[in-house]
């Protein structure tokens, strides 16, 4: 139950410094938008409709990167990590509650980002709001881990996209693959399995990255 | 007892042993496969590099845990020397894959092989598990970090291998097949030499790779204590 | 309730603390001196947990709930005003009667009439005043200090002293100072780092 109370505790926490702050979601919001209209331009004219699929997730995915750079920064630039380490809640509370404001943040940049999407391009489908929606997961679960040790790191936010990029492969797959193949059973399954085992793996191992 | 102590002079033993086996086995023995030919035989060494750099990677995986679980002094040491050599390993079954690519169907990469699309994102995770370890200062910080990165590595080989038979399906590339041969009877036993030659080799250069490492270690250790 | 033996750290090939030895006991309070880079704040990190030693032993009698920590950085959320710092951590800690406690914390911090602004709007001295608040607010057994008057004004100083004053004996203290002076008359043990 304190647990519960705890993960809730910080990803106010969280929510509320991004009010008071205004800076992560409104830069996450233009990139988002930027990149569509970029697209336009990256895809010569014969290109088919399941290619600019294929971009929207690429959009999201560097839309996640954009967010998760800034997700330990208050912590990174004023040694706030110490006082939540210090606290005795368990650390992967640290981790869980910054997920689910990272979550929040990633589902309002995409409810921007779709319906633009389904202006500029073509219309989407269940299937690919579903896969969105289960892609949402695994990327926060796994971003939020992985930006805890760029934030470790001297080279900070270079590190992030390199350690996460090719996590994200199987997110891709899924994503698009529920995008465009009309049997997307499996690819939200992939994106099912994919989130249940980074998740829990990501869980149990937040202590170890923020702890000696 | 004296293997233990002679880790590396055992198994570089073994490995030269397994090595010159293999060899006069692949180019001496078997017979050249009646569909693809000589080039086939790049077979016998490109699928035993993969498997061992798999088994590095879990090695390191496995040392990786007990650090995280018991601790013990020397394990993220030896977590990042196997991942090391599981990453050279992986390079070279990039560069075996291409040859054989390029010598079979006249081309030097193809996304249809499942095994080299998936050493490709492999190769870029430990990569970044390079960049990710000198990024941060030596420590306990640090190996913390990279042994829960190297435990995320070995999830991702399945995941990613499921996740790429999957993408086949609407990436639609041009396949060639390459059925691995029907394994006769003296193709299997040079594959299996072949393979247990690689595991000869890569364990003889992790024991050079470590003691390096670890006289390394001794060597500042000692010069501290000297200051 | 400290109990150090052999303590020694490392950072990569740096040695900031070699072979310390010190014992703490309950109620006690341990001076730590030295200067710039002698190791006073990883000694402090270690006690708290936030480091493990290289070698050597550390034992420290108490969890993270009885530890009260006041680091080189205030650990404050900028964003947030006092209150909201203190309401967060206050829940991280499972405070009991949280709102009076830190309206008492403030208040006796000199801090109430602004616990409605953003701590990034603070000076340094109400900074580390606010600090003082988070690591006192759960009460804690044993309270780590790292150089707790350096930002302080004149108010602030006589505020904490008298905090110090009130909670010697009862609580165990681990000091580290630049002034060993002013805490000359509340110490019972001195430890200086070369």
């Amino acid at each position: 139950m304190t647990y519960i109370r705890d993960v809730t505790a910080l990803a106010r926490k969280d929510l509320l410094l991004e009010l008071r702050a205004r800076d992560t979601l409104p830069a996450m919001l233009l990139f988002v938008v930027a990149a569509l209209v970029v697209f336009h331009f990256a895809l010569p004219g014969s290109s088919s409709q399941l290619a600019s699929k294929g971009l929207l997730w690429v959009a999201i995915i560097f839309t996640a990167l954009l967010g998760l750079a800034r997700a330990f920064a208050a912590e990174r630039e004023q040694g706030l990590l110490d006082g939540l380490v210090l606290a005795p809640c368990d650390r992967s509370a640290i981790w869980l509650g910054k997920t689910f404001a990272m979550l929040m943040f990633l589902v309002l940049a995409e409810v921007v980002a779709l319906p633009l999407y389904a202006l500029f391009y073509s219309g989407i489908g269940w299937s690919t709001i579903a896969g969105v929606a289960l892609a949402n997961l695994g990327i926060c679960a796994v971003g939020t881990l992985l930006a805890a040790m760029a934030a470790a790191s001297r080279a900070r936010e270079l590190m992030l996209p390199l350690l996460f990029l090719p996590l994200a492969v199987p997110i891709v797959v899924g994503g698009v693959g529920a995008s465009v193949v009309a049997a997307s059973g499996r690819y939200l399954a992939l994106l099912a399995v994919y989130d249940a085992v980074f998740a829990i793996i990501s869980w149990a191992s937040f202590e170890y990255v923020v702890t000696e | 007892m004296w293997l233990r102590n002679n880790a590396l002079v055992a198994s570089a033993g073994a490995a030269a042993v397994l090595v010159c086996a293999a060899v006069v086995l692949i180019f001496f023995w078997v017979p050249v496969d009646a569909d693809q030919g000589f080039s086939q035989k790049i077979f016998y060494f490109h699928v035993p590099i993969a498997l061992t750099a798999y088994l590095c990677f879990g090695w390191g995986a496995w040392k990786a845990l007990l650090h995280l679980w018991k601790r013990p002094p020397g394990a993220d040491l030896e977590s990042y020397v196997a991942i090391h050599l599981g990453v050279i390993f992986g390079a070279l079954t990039l560069i075996t894959g291409s040859i054989w690519a390029r010598v079979s169907w006249g081309i030097w990469w193809t996304w249809s092989s499942r095994q080299l699309v998936l050493f490709l994102v492999l190769f870029l995770f430990y990569a970044a598990y390079f960049m990710l370890r000198y990024s941060v200062d030596p420590g306990p910080a640090r190996a913390n970090i990279s042994a829960v990165y190297a435990l995320f590595g070995v999830v991702l080989i399945p995941i990613s291998f499921l996740a790429i038979r999957l993408a086949e399906d609407f990436i639609h590339p041009t396949v060639f097949t390459s059925r691995g041969p029907q394994m006769a009877g003296s193709m299997f036993f040079t594959f299996c030499v072949s393979w247990a030659a690689m595991i000869a080799l890569a364990t003889a250069l992790y024991q050079l790779e470590l003691a390096g490492k670890r006289m390394d270690r001794t060597l500042r250790e000692l010069r501290e204590a000297l200051e | 309730m400290i109990r150090a033996q052999a303590l020694s750290r490392r950072f990569g090939t740096k040695r900031v603390l070699e072979r310390v030895d010190f014992e703490v006991p309950r109620g006690g309070f341990l001076v730590v001196t030295g200067p710039n880079g002698s190791g006073k704040t990883t000694l402090l990190r270690l006690v708290a947990g936030l480091l493990v030693p290289t070698s050597g032993t550390i034992q420290v009698d108490t969890d993270r709930s009885r530890l009260g920590f006041v680091a080189h950085e205030p650990l404050v959320y900028r964003e947030l005003t006092a209150l909201e710092n203190l309401e967060l951590y206050g829940r991280l800690y499972r405070v009991r009667e949280r709102r009076e406690r830190i309206g008492m914390l403030l208040e006796r911090f000199g801090l109430w009439s602004v616990r409605n602004e953003r701590a990034g709007s603070f000076s340094r001295g109400m900074m580390q005043r606010l600090a003082l608040c988070r690591a006192l607010l759960h009460d804690p057994d044993l309270l780590v200090l790292d150089e707790p008057f350096n930002a302080l004004d004149e108010q602030g100083i006589e505020l904490l002293d008298a905090q110090l004053e009130e909670l010697r004996g009862t609580r165990t203290f681990l000091v580290a100072t630049h002034d060993p002076a002013r805490l000359d008359r509340l110490a019972s043990g001195r430890l200086a780092l070369a």
